[in-house]
């Protein structure tokens, strides 16, 4: 299902101007926050009127200025969950998740309840009143009335921004799990990198009110001139891989992508499946040589695809290991004590101990 | 000989029953138009809202007797409202029980308007619009969100409005005159014998009376409001 969004709206303060458009299972609006991602997914609901655009889901028009189609929140079937819930505090947690249910025309209710409640186990919740769940219970109640509003798309504003971190792992995990097993497009704005790279595969990096880069996931956090948006502590290249062995002894697991394999230890996922891991730029080194004697397990070799432009003590470098990029961030001073220039053949080492599982997902 | 716990005289029990009919009558009939008003109020900018939010006010602020009149004036058999639902509706209200519990609704008005306004400015209207994204229309999020939500307030302003009625004296009397059985609510039957030399002992017990029902009223609505309370909030409110 194609996601069209195509607006411009003057909010107090400053002007939002956006286009994108989108057909990924999960796309993720990500930015700064007051980069106006939550009014984009306000536009998109019917919860703000656009001053000019067109926002379509498929062949389904929800706004279109120019032909005056302005469908009200209720018609546009568009499913939200929003940061805090907003679980309806005089119904039961069974009378929230029917709610919406109730509105839903008999011939377009595509969602199961048990399905749905099985999905988020929310069968011991059932009969419980919102002011008696935890966050994430709360949060897992909210997602489970959109979608039993069988929705044509789901909105997702930061649901795991007011919950802890433990929390947060475990809606990350629901919600992974909606993903796979509900085909639904996903539009989920966050400010957490960490959540955007183990849930979407398509990016739309906003800033200051319009769209600074989008495109997929690898292919944005790939480029250096990004990093700045995207925050230089947690930003680092994407690669897709496959697990090709598990080795029980050692704990690690070798996943093998394009430009080599790559060994992690800890990684909770079967032979055969794909995970989506991101390394942080300040993660990986850079030597001229393999090293040898080195506590360091993956060495992997390509050639210096860019040297960032940008003025500082420290210096992004893009190494391009047989057609996927990983990105170093290293000091100005060994850049220029390497030499590093493009086309230079590196090696590009990365601990295995800095890949958490907050880095991997499955893709 | 009647002493001070003796019995329920018949025309008591008639002042009592009259009463609470009126004030039950003036609270469910003024319900409506007080939500309203408060809905709108609360939830809407437009022009003259200031000017009708005063003129709500008025019946607190004015002399009751100068609303009684002014009831009298429209609502009169000769009066061009009263003539008006005379004529189309067979509806009196000039010395009928009718009329005192008009002239109680409108007592009442600006009570219950500031109890329901001040609650449904409370509601959290994110609410309303995860309502709305759910397939809700306007008329179904007012219905099954915004009203349910302001149950603690309609509830308190019904109390409101209701305690008005019952100490309602001065506007009723001076529109529907002080009739045994038909208008004679327990303040105006109170202030008969407060007239009358040597019916003190009549006037004590009209007084107790008053006090116990208005010690009813109390207690009920602050059963009901907790109740709602409850329910939405929890235990912890």
């Amino acid at each position: 299902m194609r996601i069209e969004v195509d607006v411009e709206k003057a909010l107090g303060g400053f002007a939002l101007k956006m286009a994108f458009a989108s057909e990924s299972p999960v796309t993720a609006l990500f930015g700064r926050s007051g980069c106006g991602k939550s009014s984009v997914l306000n536009l998109v609901a019917g919860l703000l009127r656009p001053d000019r655009g067109r926002i379509a889901i498929g062949d389904r028009v929800l706004f279109d200025s120019s032909s005056g189609i302005d469908l009200p929140p209720a018609q546009r079937r568009v499913g939200y969950v929003f940061q805090d819930g907003l679980l309806l505090p005089h119904l039961s947690v069974r009378q929230n998740l029917l709610y919406g249910r109730f509105f839903t025309p008999q011939a377009e209710r595509w969602a199961d309840i048990d399905q749905i409640v099985a999905l988020l186990d929310l069968a011991p919740l059932l009969e419980r009143r919102p002011h008696r769940l935890s966050g994430g219970e709360k949060q897992r109640v909210a997602i489970g009335r959109a979608l039993l509003a069988s929705p044509r798309l789901l909105l997702m504003d930061e649901p795991l921004a007011s919950l802890d971190a433990g929390r947060r792992g475990e809606i990350l995990y629901y919600i992974e799990r909606l993903r796979d097993e509900v085909r639904l497009p996903i539009l989920y704005v966050s400010h957490e990198i960490e959540e955007v790279v183990r849930l979407a595969e398509q990016m739309v990096l906003l800033s200051d009110g319009a769209v600074a880069a989008a495109g997929t996931m690898q292919d944005l956090m790939g480029r250096i001139e990004l990093r700045r948006l995207i925050g230089r502590y947690e930003g680092g290249a994407v690669i897709e891989a496959k697990v090709a062995a598990q080795d029980l002894k050692s704990g690690l697991a070798t996943l093998a992508f394009a430009g080599g394999e790559l060994l992690l230890p800890d990684v909770d996922a079967l032979v055969g499946e794909m995970l989506r891991v991101r390394i942080r730029a300040r993660d990986v080194s850079l030597a001229l040589e393999r090293p040898k004697d080195i506590s360091v397990i993956n060495c992997l070799k390509g050639r210096v695809a860019e040297v960032g432009a940008e003025p500082g003590t420290s210096v992004d470098i893009r190494v391009d290991v047989a057609g996927t990029a990983i990105l170093s961030r290293i000091t100005r001073h060994s850049a220029e004590r390497l030499a590093l220039a493009e086309g230079k053949e590196v090696w590009a080492l990365v601990k295995a101990v800095s890949l958490d599982r907050h880095s991997v997902g499955y893709a | 000989m009647q002493g001070l716990f003796s019995a329920l005289t018949p025309a008591e029990i008639e002042a009592i029953r009259l009463s609470l009919k009126v004030s039950a009558v003036s609270v469910v009939a003024s319900l409506p138009l007080g939500f309203a008003l408060s809905w709108l109020l609360a939830r809407f900018q437009f022009p003259g809202k200031a000017l009708l939010d005063s003129f709500i006010h008025l019946p607190l602020v004015l002399p009751p007797v100068v609303i009684g009149y002014v009831l009298l004036v429209l609502f009169g058999r000769r009066g061009p409202l009263g003539m008006w639902l005379e004529e189309t509706f067979g509806l009196v209200f000039a010395f009928r029980w009718t009329g005192a519990a008009l002239a109680c609704a409108l007592m009442g008005l600006p009570l219950m308007v500031r109890a329901i306004r001040q609650s449904l400015e409370s509601i959290d209207r994110r609410l309303e619009s995860a309502a709305a994204t759910l397939g809700a229309g306007r008329w179904m999020v007012l219905a099954t969100v915004t009203v349910p939500l302001c149950l603690p307030g309609i509830f308190t302003g019904m109390l409101l409005s209701f305690a008005r009625s019952l100490g309602e004296f001065g506007a009723t009397i001076t529109f529907v005159s002080n009739i045994p059985g038909e208008t004679q609510t327990l303040p105006l039957a109170l202030y008969n014998f407060t007239q009358v030399p040597g019916a003190d002992l009549q006037a004590l017990r009209l007084c107790i009376l008053s006090v116990i029902l208005a010690f009813a009223a109390l207690l009920a609505s602050e059963f009901l409001v907790r109740r709602a309370n409850r329910t939405i909030y929890g235990d912890a409110h």
